[in-house]
């Protein structure tokens, strides 16, 4: 489409589109591989949200009928979200499902659209608007890291009663209470879902982690002045496009491990 | 919060001040907060079932939509990128389909 180009009057060789010249899709080089690059951690999300759906589809479900009237955390069945995360710092012993959760995806999109007023300050090549932004996104991203961590501290050290598995050893049944959660046991279902638990939401904690410290570099960039020498403020879009991803991610995990 | 901004500010390159376009960005959140917060309310109202998981995959696609498609600014883009994103997704949904299906015959075997 690009070597259609109606400057050169001869038309044998542009040397406008092989020379850089033309954006391919009316983008940057640097956004293109971005979306490319996003692409394919698409798919590796996909592949564990898939994974998950696929082993959650293999255990049973928690059936009042069978399993008692009450809910009661089991290896035999997998558990209800509800149950597993009702709680909150400094609210301890109260049950309060998904509140903190709730809490922690309203930062992340927050966050975002702090990110997206930053990358439109940027259009407008305001300096100080960019910065405010800036840091009000590392903040979110701060803030939604420190959550994350307290609730797996939480999701580790487990209720204040445990959970009582029977379990064979040695050719006979033992009873015994296990507290909390790592990649062996888990007093809240099978093995498994902490398994899950835990890479997945470490994978995407990841990824808000190396977002934080690109935006803080972003950041950095922007009060030095070197955006405004250069300018374009492309590179905080660039930033904008990983983090919107990192939000996306985390509305995605938010359905299918919390509220489904 | 978006009208917070100081018109006498200087933006550092000395030429046109022009004023902020967020008001796209304020309606794209609240939109996005407003399903977030229905998607509370379904979860503590409505029985667990299939149409309630349809109800959640239909609103996560939503708020895919508009992340996508306002934060992250496709929906501006021109076509061939919109669909050189879209298409390699629906092996995703593929993908997805098939090992639900996967893990179900495994239940059934267990």
């Amino acid at each position: 489409m690009a070597a259609t180009a109606t400057t050169d009057a001869t038309t044998t060789f542009d040397k406008k589109t092989w020379m850089g010249g033309v954006e391919p899709m009316n983008a940057s080089y640097g956004k293109l591989m971005m979306w490319f690059f996003l692409i394919s951690d698409t798919f590796t999300f996909s592949a564990l949200l898939v994974t998950y759906g696929l082993i959650r589809f293999s255990y049973p479900a928690w059936d009042p009928a069978i399993h008692g009237e009450v809910f009661q955390f089991s290896n035999l069945y997998w558990p209800i979200p509800e149950k597993v995360y009702n709680s909150v710092p400094f609210f301890h012993g109260v049950d309060l499902p998904l509140v903190f959760v709730g809490l922690m995806t309203f930062i992340l999109i927050f966050s975002s659209v702090t990110m997206v007023l930053a990358v439109e300050a940027g259009h407008r090549r305001d300096r100080a608007d960019v910065e405010k932004y800036m840091l009000w996104t590392i903040l979110g991203g701060l803030t939604f890291l420190g959550s994350q961590a307290w609730e797996w501290s939480h999701f580790i050290h487990g209720t204040d009663q445990g959970t009582i598995i029977r379990e064979l050893v040695g050719g006979e049944w033992i009873q015994r209470t296990i507290f909390g959660a790592n990649l062996i046991e888990n007093q809240y279902g099978p093995p498994a879902f902490a398994d899950l638990f835990f890479f997945i939401t470490g994978f995407h904690g990841t990824h808000v982690l190396s977002g934080v410290v690109l935006n803080i570099l972003i950041f950095y960039r922007t009060a030095t002045g070197l955006y405004d020498r250069r300018g374009h403020y492309e590179m905080v879009e660039k930033v904008g496009l990983y983090w919107h991803f990192v939000d996306l991610v985390w509305v995605f995990v938010f359905t299918f491990f919390y509220l489904v | 919060m978006a009208g917070h901004h100081n018109p006498e500010f200087d933006n550092h390159s000395g030429t046109d001040v022009t004023p902020p376009q967020t008001a796209i960005i304020w309606r794209t959140f609240w939109i996005l907060a407003g399903i977030t917060a229905l998607e509370f309310l379904i979860a503590f109202t409505m029985p667990a079932n299939t149409l309630r998981i349809a109800i959640f995959c239909g609103m996560t696609i939503v708020k895919a939509f508009y992340i996508v498609g306002e934060f992250m600014h496709l929906k501006h883009e021109v076509k061939s990128l919109i669909w050189s994103i879209l298409l390699p997704c629906i092996f995703v949904v593929w993908l997805l389909v098939a090992l639900l299906v996967e893990g179900g015959s495994i239940f059934g075997l267990r």
